[in-house]
């Protein structure tokens, strides 16, 4: 028998981690109209980054002296990518048709796999990452909480709180918003796009780096391939919360969460479905979740109609 | 005396097709000077390209002694040239005075701005009584006003101003035309470009009639308003 409490937590624990990932997708979708297919690879090379930074600490560093480094050296590493990218991949292509950057995205996607899974050491197979080591929070009679989903848990809020800060309040932030609603009359007003453009990048950049982090201190191992499902589904977070709409992207990985989880523990109890719970089918009910969101509300949940835009 | 605008032998090209071809004209500081012309004319283009949004294939700009025409549009602003688009182009999901702030994006002077977006609700008290709103919940004629009052946030040398009154109501458009007299009596130069002959012309100190691409006449706003060809191509008589 599942305990509902403990599901909670498990979904909510995966859908803040959808969430930070969904961000860089939904921030540059809103500024440029472009689906990064490589996020997912630069939320793996931020896992790299931050492993790279681990192995370069003195041996017996606390975790709690080196996450926030292994943070700090993950987002260096996944922001300069994506930064990189932005520049020499995909300005060359703004104004050319839709599917030439989606296309180059794709391409940068394998060729970033490529890259680490030929040239970084051993990581042919998984490397194994740093773990929290302790018990399990005890917080009711069934409900336990690991301390990598306590991390993720306390972490995402506060970095969407920092955003939606940074967004709605600094100058920066409302150049942001300007962009993505008009760019050319943004650039009448001053705003340098370029720049803002690279901001948005290097910002769900650095939101990837973070999620690595608490990816590999969940799993205690990291690899080439991570990137490749959980992009996927971070992306789906974003499509589903309402692409362009940094609320939407966390909201969105929530439910994601909770229904993946929910359908793990509940779809094999309910008569003659038994064939289809179970962590085998959870995609596949996640993907049935954003089929039927589209279909009652093509914008996705927090997303504004196209008209909107304008 | 050199003029503060001073466009010599301006040409644009969208691909291979030629919208503005070599176009000459100044603005004086001071002057308001307008563009008329039918639909397609090049006028727009002509201001986008003066903002930097398109780059010119030929010949000269020089804008308060500089020359223009590398400038990226980001620059352009802070050399004091202010652009209202066509199609007012407000900031929708922005609120009415975010928007007003925007247009002040590259000055520094807290105080000095918000006198100036006093000075914005003075001149249209809709949008100070609105202030809160989303600018996309305003209507056509509200829209219009701010970003006039957008644009005039830069303290601007040279006001473009590209139709103001496009599908306005005619209480709305004569509410438009008092406050660019009104601005133009406060010493602001405009750059005006109109569909609406008769309005335009009326205020302008200068006037330039555009044809595919071309400034075919020229001359003082009163003249041109006078003017036989120009009363039957623009002004509905015959
Ligand atoms: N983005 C574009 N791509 C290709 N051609 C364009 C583009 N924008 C304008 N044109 C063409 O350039 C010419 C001049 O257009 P422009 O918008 O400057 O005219 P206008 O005088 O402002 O007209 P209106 O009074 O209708 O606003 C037109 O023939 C138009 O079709
Ligand atoms: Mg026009």
């Amino acid at each position: 028998m599942h305990e509902l409490p403990q599901q909670l937590a498990n979904g909510l624990a995966l859908g803040a981690l959808y969430g930070l990932i969904a961000i860089g997708y939904t921030m540059v979708y809103g500024i440029v109209q472009l689906i990064n297919f490589a996020h997912g690879e630069i939320f793996m090379i931020g896992g790299f980054g931050a492993l790279t930074t681990y192995l370069m600490l003195p041996s017996g560093t606390t975790l709690l002296v080196a996450i926030p480094l292994m943070i700090i050296g993950g987002a260096i590493a996944s922001v300069t990518v994506a930064t990189a990218a932005e520049r020499f991949a995909y300005r060359p292509l703004r104004g050319a048709p839709r599917l030439a950057p989606l296309i180059t995205a794709i391409g940068l996607s394998i060729v970033l796999q490529q890259l680490v899974w030929g040239f970084y050491p051993d990581a042919k197979k998984p490397l194994s990452f740093p773990e929290f080591g302790g018990d399990s929070f005890h917080l009711l009679d069934n409900l336990y909480l690991q301390r990598a989903d306590a991390f993720i848990l306390v972490l995402a809020p506060l970095c969407m709180l920092a955003l939606g800060m940074f967004v709605s309040k600094s100058r920066s932030g409302r150049a942001m918003q300007a962009t993505a609603q008009d760019p050319d009359t943004a650039k009448l007003m001053g705003i340098n796009t370029n720049r803002i453009i690279v901001m948005a990048f290097a910002i769900g950049a650095a939101f990837a780096a973070v999620a690595a982090v608490a990816y590999g201190l969940d799993k205690g191992q990291i690899g080439w391939e991570m990137g490749f499902l959980l992009g996927l589904k971070a992306f789906t977070a974003a499509v589903l919360g309402g692409i362009g709409n940094i609320y939407g992207a966390m909201v969105g990985g929530v439910v994601l969460g909770l229904a993946e989880a929910l359908s793990i523990a509940y779809i094999e109890e309910i008569p003659g479905m038994q064939q289809l719970g179970g962590g085998a089918w959870a995609n596949v009910w996640a993907f049935v979740l954003l089929i039927v969101v589209l279909l009652v509300r093509p914008q996705g949940l927090l997303g504004e109609r196209v008209t909107d835009r304008a | 005396m050199t003029a503060l605008l001073e466009v010599e032998d301006l040409r644009v090209a969208y691909g291979k097709i030629e919208a503005v071809k070599g176009i000459s004209f100044s603005v004086e500081a001071g002057q308001v000077v307008t563009l008329i012309g039918t639909n397609g004319a090049g006028k727009t283009t002509t201001l986008r390209t003066l903002s930097g949004l398109l780059k010119p294939s030929g010949g000269r700009i020089t804008f308060d002694g500089k020359p223009l025409g590398n400038v990226p549009a980001h620059k352009i602003v802070a050399l004091g040239l202010a652009h209202s688009p066509e199609g007012r182009h407000i900031f929708p999901r922005l609120t009415i005075a975010e928007n007003l702030q925007l247009g002040a994006f590259l000055r520094t002077d807290k105080a000095g701005i918000e006198k100036d977006i006093q000075r914005a609700y003075d001149l249209f008290p809709i949008l100070g009584e609105r202030r809160k709103q989303a600018a996309g919940t305003l209507s056509g004629g509200e829209q219009q006003m701010l970003a006039m009052g957008r644009a005039l946030m830069s303290q601007p040398k040279l006001l473009m101003l590209d139709e103001p009154s496009m599908g306005l109501s005619p209480i709305m458009m004569q509410k438009i035309m008092e406050t660019i007299v009104e601005l133009k009596a406060a010493g602001t130069t405009i750059l005006l470009v109109e569909q609406n002959a008769q309005a335009a012309l009326s205020l302008a100190d200068q006037g330039h009639v555009m044809e595919v691409g071309k400034i075919v006449l020229s001359g003082p706003g009163s003249d041109l308003l006078h003017d036989e060809s120009v009363r039957k191509a623009y002004l509905g008589e015959d």
